[in-house]
């Protein structure tokens, strides 16, 4: 009896969670010209409308050059952050690690007035450069936390038995340390890249005039009216924030097999 | 100057002297094991030859060169852990050939030595898996070759059997001596394992808190002991406080505790200059029990004491007894005839005096 009551409410929790999300799928493709049920029939058309409004074309091409270089940038720095941290005995490395951390603790709208104020002080223009930087900040813990528990878990006397053999520090790093740290690099890349593509309110504040991610455009249509193509766009979202990190955990746990473990 | 010499090394770590002093100088070609308890220095030394810890004084030369300010990616030397370090994202073969990549050696040739590496540990079939793959034990062989196989000036082994279980370590080191012996390659072994210490090594330095106990051959190691550490480190060892009454030309006599008076002859007190206390160190096995009853055949010059036997240790081949004699315990190791005494027995120890070692007296 009372498994049955918990059975029932877990389910009750994620289709609380899940429907709205199935709906907004469903709806995209509803030939209808409005984004609501009834259903009229099945179409492709809100998706090539879709492809066929410049706006929304143009926030698009924002969201992936500023998701990919987030990822980048942010793995980059989170990567030689994690190594100086875990590897060398740096001064004040708690205090360094709790503020490489913090952006996660901060709320996101604190963060992005507090940047915002910071530059405005600074006298510097709102620019794509600006937005650029306030995801990396955003985007570096989750890279740091992904990262850092992968490399305590590789031995340093591998890397020691590599530099004994001949390799310098650079040819290790690059040959043994960055291939076994691979699948932390690869679940940074994906966690930074889905992050950037999916934030709104920080990009709200930073974006400058003119330059819309697809959140943000999203938002601006809701403001007009519900059009069925916000429906086409959040499924192509959805697919896109969901698919890509599954598809690097498929790729990673190939690549573990590939070793016999 | 042999293959490897240190010169008055000094290793501080903040207020902590790991090595103290430490001058060593290991010929061409030779099994030089550094043996001591953990926290002795024996890894910090054996670090600071491969160039991943920097001396605080003193100097490192290996080949005849000097390597202090040489990183260790440049000494060409060979290193193999407890753990065996091997590459997991690469093939086996790919793991021995690493350091062939380095040495601007030809494909060809790469592959040639490769597999000349692998039959040389016997592993000739497993190039093409995964470290993963593998048993302890194989993996340690295949760690041993890529080590072997870029023929380093020296090869730096850390404790490279105390992953693997009882077995297969002894397997290993009838291996692993094979192997050494075959390349002919100067190897520094660091162990805390006294037994493989005395198996592999040419010679042997026994460390404590960061000093050179004593170093020499397996043998003179174990029958001379320089210290009292040495003496209880290596082997199980009767420590008495005794008093030196007499050293002349041939002999040294002491009195101790339970053995009463006995003389010495002189190379086996080489510690000793004079009269004055004394430690006298008896090895657990070279006092042989005998029942009392049994004929005295005892030649001239033994000494025999009367025992209780308090604790019997059965060990299958040996038995190792605790022994109540006068006032002080001792301990004996002997083999089992037929059967072992039993506890409570009354018994006969039987020693030779030249079985003795005197070690100076407390300076501890």
């Amino acid at each position: 009896m009372g498994w049955a009551l918990i059975r029932g409410w877990t389910v009750l929790v994620y289709l609380f969670m899940f429907l709205p999300i199935a709906v907004v799928v469903l709806l995209s493709f509803n030939a209808s010209q409005f984004g609501s049920f009834p259903m009229t029939g099945l179409s492709l058309r809100w998706f090539a409308e879709l492809a066929g409004n410049e706006a929304i074309l143009r926030a698009f091409r924002t969201s992936i050059v500023l998701g990919l270089l987030t990822a980048v940038i942010s793995t980059t720095i989170g990567v030689l952050a994690s190594l100086a941290l875990v590897r060398y005995r740096v001064p004040g490395r708690n205090l360094i690690s709790t503020l490489l951390i913090a952006p996660i603790l901060v709320p996101e709208v604190v963060l992005a007035v507090a940047l915002l104020l910071f530059l405005n002080a600074l006298a510097v223009n709102k620019s794509f450069a600006l937005l650029l930087a306030g995801h990396v900040i955003f985007t570096l813990p989750f890279v740091i936390l992904v990262v850092q528990a992968r490399l305590v878990g590789i031995r340093r006397d591998v890397e020691e038995a590599a530099m004994s053999l001949g390799a310098s520090p650079v040819q290790t790093f690059f040959q043994i340390t960055l291939p076994l740290l691979s699948p932390a690099v690869l679940a940074g890349m994906l966690f930074a890249f889905t992050i950037s593509f999916d934030d709104i309110t920080g990009t709200l504040f930073w974006k400058p005039g003119g330059v819309e991610t697809v959140p943000t455009q999203i938002f601006a249509m809701l403001r007009n009216s519900i059009s069925p193509e916000i429906n086409a766009l959040g499924t192509v979202m959805i697919v896109l924030t969901a698919g890509l990190p599954l598809l690097g955990i498929a790729i990673a746990r190939r690549m573990a097999m590939k070793r016999g473990g | 100057m042999g293959a490897v010499s240190l010169t008055n090394i000094v290793k501080n770590f903040g207020s902590f002297t790991a090595v103290q002093r430490m001058s060593l100088d290991i010929p061409e070609g030779a099994f030089v094991s550094l043996l001591g308890p953990s926290g002795c220095g024996k890894t910090t030394t054996l670090r600071m030859i491969a160039g991943l810890l920097d001396p605080s004084e003193g100097d490192i030369t290996i080949a005849g060169r000097r390597v202090n300010d040489v990183p260790i990616h440049k000494r060409n030397l060979g290193l193999v852990f407890q753990n065996y370090a091997l590459f997991p994202h690469k093939t086996i073969a790919e793991n021995v050939a690493f350091g062939l990549k380095f040495r601007g050696v030809s494909r060809d040739d790469r592959e040639r030595r490769v597999r000349e590496a692998l039959e040389l540990v016997q592993l000739p079939d497993v190039g093409s898996r995964y470290p993963g793959q593998l048993s302890g034990g194989q993996q340690q062989r295949i760690a041993l070759a890529r080590a072997i196989v870029i023929e380093p000036d020296v090869l730096l082994l850390d404790e490279p059997l105390s992953a693997l279980d009882a077995n297969l370590r002894e397997d290993m080191r009838v291996e692993l001596k094979r192997i050494q012996q075959r390349v002919g390659i100067t190897t520094v072994f660091v162990t805390h394992d006294q037994s493989e210490a005395l198996a592999l090594s040419d010679h042997i330095v026994v460390m404590s808190k960061g000093r050179v106990e004593q170093t020499g051959a397996p043998e003179d190691v174990y029958t001379t002991p320089a210290t009292e550490f040495v003496a209880r480190f290596l082997g199980a060892s009767n420590i008495l406080e005794a008093t030196c009454l007499t050293v002349d030309g041939d002999g040294v006599t002491v009195e101790g505790p339970a053995v009463g008076r006995l003389t010495l002859p002189r190379e086996r007190a080489p510690h000793v200059s004079g009269p004055g206390p004394v430690k006298l160190a008896v090895r657990a096995e070279k006092l042989k029990l005998e029942r009392p009853d049994a004929a005295d055949t005892s030649a001239a010059g033994d000494l025999v004491l009367d025992g209780l036997v308090e604790t019997v240790d059965y060990q299958g081949l040996a038995a190792r007894y605790f022994l109540r004699v006068g006032d002080v315990q001792l301990q004996a190791i002997n083999m089992i005839d037929s059967h072992p005494f039993a506890e409570g027995e009354r018994v006969s120890l039987r020693l030779r005096p030249r079985d003795c070692t005197l070690l100076a007296g407390s300076t501890q």
